[in-house]
């Protein structure tokens, strides 16, 4: 044997008992770990850089030393709000992907795709541009009215492909995919048409949508978002059992024990009310929702009862990892979010694709 | 005992009559081979005793009620179900499909009873194998010891089930068709009432006890096989002149079409 061949088949036995590992009871403990990493370092460094040593004394676990004020007020005002937010958000993001793509049997589902995001942002494009007309170009809008709004056009943008695709009591999760790409595209449309009609502050405040941003976050925007995070891990129960068998079809799982139609509408709530929330918050963040769940589908596998909360987490560390890069590599400027996890995110994916191009037969 | 009663059963789909006033029981215990020609209402009636449609007109009653009537979950322990395709998107390994049959139980009677069930369709030894990767007929053979572990749980709940089988052995070669057929027999000889759609009408001799035969969406023959496979059943519902025999051994009937002929009206 070569000394290649050998130094490739240690590597191949060094990965295959790393992802043992990850398989078996250290996944939690060891996503878990890397978030606090991540978490730490984006506490520490920004436009406002706070060096490790000093920020136990600006949260106030060590005694006061110089700069301990100004640290204090950034941390606790601006950094950790924006963190949390950015935990939530590609928390959100990653799980939604994840119920998505079992709903649809199909690892390449995003709510993205499917309109759902596009909805909101055709919803708060058209708050942007009908705001500044009606408050004549002076008054900024109020803060919650853009969120609920974008809020909204996602729900309601599920709640008209729910009825294009049911009939009756059942759901044709085909109709709803290619309904949703038609709607995607008119959502798309309405938008590069606010977008023709728009002066240049709306054009500015839209493309800021459009691209996506975590700036501006508060603890109330955090306590407002962080339900829909909890409303995912309680329902992951229910939903992994279910979401396993569906991949089987839906007959194969209505023939062992899962009350189908309850299951894709529960699915199809949660999806609408997370992608909206996070849309709501962050603007339009893509990638996260099919990087993630595909990245652990080749470690964990596909098993959804440990794929929804390492989701979570995992796309909680990426997007708290791509933020911090945001506000960091282009500092005092801010790269856009939504920007970065496509660059990122985009060639990634397809590397992956090309890499299982052989083993899943695609 | 019946477990089953179909009465008067009809299937619409839109102004489409798929299954018309099909009646019979079936005893707990025996197996049954439904054969017919492609658009009989075979999968139509597998679909309808499974719970999956319901009926338009007249009753499907499992155990004494409308399939609809069941929590999904209780009837799943009552009737198995094993489709002709299942395709699996997700790089699920063969253990973990043929566990999914136990619900929500874990543990290591339920690993015990996944081991049994794939050593029963001769596939020990493949439980970490990526499902995607398996032949065709090794992937029926995965899903057949996935609803043996879902019949053995609700076994061990309420006692012997109902497994319904939608051309089971289309894509298996001849050995592990008879594998097939002898594990079912098995099953019922346990007190699982085995119901079957079969296109091979010696397969369905070999296996089922009893034969029920479907044209149109209506009955038009019930018995066993002795009975329902003769020259005259095959020339009137398959349009198929041929020499039916008897076995040597087990005295079944075997068939030797030799010529396609016009249906009878």
């Amino acid at each position: 044997m070569t000394d290649v061949a050998v130094s490739g088949s240690i590597a191949e036995a060094a990965g295959s008992r790393l992802r043992g590992l990850l398989k078996g009871p250290l996944l939690f403990p060891i996503l878990l770990g890397a978030l606090l990493i991540v978490v730490i370092a984006a506490t520490s460094v920004g436009g406002a850089g706070i060096p490790l040593a000093r920020i136990p004394a600006a949260l106030g676990l060590a005694d006061p030393v110089a700069m301990t004020e100004r640290d204090r007020l950034v941390l606790l005002s601006v950094r950790l709000p924006r963190i949390a937010i950015a935990i939530i958000i590609g928390a959100l993001l990653a799980a939604s992907g994840a119920i998505m793509q079992g709903l649809f049997r199909n690892p390449l589902a995003d709510p993205a795709l499917v309109g759902v995001s596009s909805g909101g942002a055709l919803a708060a494009a058209t708050t942007i541009v009908i705001g500044d007309r009606m408050t004549g170009h002076t008054t900024p809008l109020p803060f919650a009215v853009l969120p609920i709004a974008a809020f909204g056009g996602s729900l309601i943008t599920t709640a008209i492909l729910q009825r294009l695709a049911s009939r009756g009591r059942t759901t044709s999760i085909a109709i709803f995919l290619l309904a949703g790409l038609a709607i995607a595209a008119l959502a798309g449309a309405g938008i590069g048409l606010l977008v023709f009609i728009a002066d240049d502050r709306a054009l500015r405040d839209i493309t800021f949508w459009m691209l996506g941003s975590l700036g501006g976050a508060t603890w109330e925007k955090v306590s407002l978002i962080a339900p829909f995070l909890l409303a995912m891990f309680a329902a992951v129960p229910f939903l992994g059992r279910g979401l396993d068998l569906l991949v089987l079809g839906e007959s194969e799982a209505f023939h062992m024990g899962i009350a189908v139609e309850r299951l894709k509408r529960i699915c199809i709530v949660l999806i609408a009310a997370m992608t909206g929330a996070a849309v709501a918050f962050a603007g339009v963040v893509g990638f996260v929702g099919i990087v993630v769940p595909h990245l652990l589908r080749l470690v964990i596998g596909p098993g959804h009862r440990k794929l929804l909360p390492a989701s979570a987490i995992l796309g909680a560390i990426l997007l708290l990892g791509a933020d911090t890069a945001a506000r960091t590599i282009a500092a005092p400027a801010e790269v856009p979010i939504g920007v970065l996890t496509a660059l990122v995110g985009a060639p990634f994916f397809l590397v992956l694709l090309l890499r299982q191009r052989g083993l899943a037969g695609l | 005992m019946s477990v089953l009663d179909v009465q008067n059963l009809s299937v619409k789909i839109g102004a489409k009559r798929l299954l018309d006033g099909v009646s019979f029981s079936v005893a707990q215990g025996e197996t049954v081979a439904v054969i017919g020609p492609n658009g009989a209402g075979k999968s139509t009636l597998l679909r309808a005793l499974s719970g999956e449609i319901a009926p338009s007109d007249g009753a499907v009653l499992l155990g004494g009620r409308a399939p609809q009537a069941w929590q999904p979950r209780e009837l799943a322990l009552r009737r198995a179900v094993l489709s002709q395709h299942v395709a699996v998107t997700f790089p699920f390994t063969v253990l973990e499909i043929v566990r999914m049959g136990a619900g929500d139980r874990r543990g290591k009677s339920i690993d015990a009873m996944a081991e049994a069930a794939l050593a029963a369709v001769d596939l020990a030894g493949f439980h970490s194998r990526i499902i995607g990767t398996l032949s065709g007929g090794e992937q029926q053979r995965v899903h057949f010891a996935r609803v043996m572990v879902q019949l053995a749980c609700g076994e061990e709940a309420h006692g012997p089930g109902i497994l319904l089988l939608d051309e089971p052995t289309a894509s298996l070669d001849l050995r592990h068709q008879l594998d097939l057929v002898a594990v079912a027999q098995q099953c019922a000889a346990r007190g699982t009432t085995v119901i079957a759609i079969v296109h091979d009408l010696n397969l369905a001799a070999l296996m089922a006890e009893r034969v029920i035969v479907l044209a149109n969406g209506r009955l038009a023959a019930d018995g066993p096989p002795a009975v329902t496979i003769n020259d005259a059943t095959l020339s009137d519902v398959f349009g198929v002149s041929s020499a039916v025999g008897l076995t040597p051994q087990a005295g079944a009937p075997f068939v030797l079409p030799h010529r396609a002929e016009r249906l009878r009206a």
